[in-house]
């Protein structure tokens, strides 16, 4: 069992493949090996690529691989795509577009899908950004799904958050909405061949200038990420966020909170099977029935259970 | 559903090995693996025997499908089948589609190519091999 763990540790990439596994699937394997592994965790730099579907992220984060790499830098890959609502199956078909790199061992590929997870990620990112962070990757991109307006977990993973924009997704009142434009580090407008890129770059200008001015400003670039234009420039801006974060502190801050945000995470994980589970359980048989009937609202019968959770859960610590 | 859930969903590469450039199949193919709760990552075309192992084994699949229309197969499958052993995949379910004339069919089935699905196969036929030779290997908890 712990064999994987120490093949792993001598640089397998097999056992790396395996263990990825493990931590998508929640084994006690897997929380093993991450207990293993977390003190050589820290090092890589953390970067997020997410945009809209077929912004182009994964030709992007191809011609990343290849920019990194020609830096010297060995790369991990994390591309997330959704699963099905419906049947759980997933067609994940970001690699597709990553295949020149295929033979290159400094460079490792791994497709992921979302099973149920909101945000963009799948609940497994952390586990498996930790493991490639120990593994010794120089560079982690992490290719969220297609993004909307609201999926910004990826800031809470990320050391530094690339946004992808292409032109045609709509006027400059979108610029102004809360939510993802928030969180990027980094504003690309990839297609910038296309016609009204242009203006795509401008009303990002535009909303950038109607904020604070007293932090950094977030850099806005223009790729063509088929053809490997803007990718030299969009690689050094990464850099230099990070940089930038070491110097002042952020990154300090931004590991510290993400950190806690996995605690929370996991806890929250558990706690919510443990509810499912005891929600479904036949103690509760009369409470549902009862809710059915109307005798009990739904928030009265939440607080029940979770004070159930807190003395069940006190009594076998004292016990 | 709770039963797709209990069970972790089983991890498919579809590879177009060789020189020939139609993936209709291969996407159908995927499209009903989708469907039946299983995750699917699709290679792409033109894959070499060595680009389909490192796929394979860096993804951690269960099953590698091998969609194949150039009549190559004799040609490519043995090395496929030999960088799959290289990479450390020697549990991996092998199945094949595509035009793979009746009498090749022995001598690739002797090599470890657990089934071959010819044109005109119901979908739902390759689903359930699949789905019933996918190897297990570790339990969810």
């Amino acid at each position: 069992m712990s064999d994987l763990i120490e093949r792993f540790l001598a640089g397998d990439r097999r056992a790396l493949a395996r263990l990825l596994t493990h931590a998508e699937n929640r084994t006690e394997l897997g929380r093993h090996a991450e207990q293993a592994i977390f003190g050589r965790t820290g090092r890589a730099q953390v970067v997020g690529v997410t945009g809209p579907p077929g912004a182009g992220k994964s030709t992007l984060v191809n011609a990343l691989i290849r920019e990194f790499r020609d830096r010297g830098r060995t790369v991990a890959v994390l591309a997330v795509d959704p699963s099905s609502p419906l049947t759980g199956g997933a067609a994940l078909g970001d690699r597709i577009r990553m295949l020149e790199n295929a033979g290159d061992p400094g460079v490792y590929i791994r497709s992921m899908a979302t099973r149920g997870r909101m945000g963009g990620l799948a609940l497994a990112v952390s586990s498996a950004t930790h493991l490639l962070d120990a593994f010794g990757f120089d560079v982690i991109l992490i290719e969220t799904v297609g993004v909307g307006q609201g999926e910004v977990d990826i800031a809470d993973i990320a050391d530094t958050t690339v946004l992808l924009q292409v032109p045609g997704l709509g006027d400059s009142i979108q610029t102004i909405k809360a939510g993802i434009l928030e969180i990027a580090d980094i504003l690309v407008v990839n297609k910038a061949d296309q016609p009204d890129a242009r203006q795509v770059v401008r009303d990002l200008r535009n909303m950038l200038l109607l904020g604070d001015h007293t932090s950094r400003t977030t850099p806005i670039l223009e790729t063509v990420a088929t053809e490997g234009t803007g990718i030299p420039e969009l690689a050094s801006a990464i850099d230099a966020h990070y940089t930038h974060i070491n110097q002042t502190g952020g990154r300090e801050q931004r590991v510290h909170r993400r950190l806690l945000r996995e605690v929370e995470q996991l806890a929250g994980e558990r706690f919510e099977r443990w509810f499912t589970a005891m929600l479904a359980s036949d103690d509760l048989a009369a409470e549902r029935q009862a809710l059915l009937d109307r005798r009990v609202d739904p928030r009265s019968l939440a607080e029940r259970i979770i004070s159930h959770y807190a003395i069940t859960h006190s009594g076998r610590r004292s016990g | 559903m709770a039963a797709a859930a209990r069970r972790r969903p089983i991890r498919v590469l579809i590879a177009k090995p060789g020189l020939d450039g139609h993936d209709r199949g291969a996407k159908v193919m995927a499209r009903a693996l989708r469907d039946a709760g299983m995750e699917v990552i699709y290679t792409g075309l033109f894959q070499t025997p060595e680009m389909i192992a490192r796929a394979a084994a860096d993804e951690d699949v269960d099953v590698v499908g091998l969609s194949i229309l150039s009549g190559a197969h004799n040609a490519l499958f043995p090395r496929i089948i030999e960088e799959l052993g290289n990479a450390g995949l020697d549990d991996v379910l092998i199945v094949a589609g595509g035009t793979i004339p009746d009498q090749d069919i022995p001598v690739l089935r002797q090599l470890g190519v657990a089934a071959i699905f010819g044109p005109g196969t119901p979908l739902q036929k390759a689903v359930e091999f699949i789905r019933q030779h996918a190897p297990v290997r570790e339990e969810t908890t």
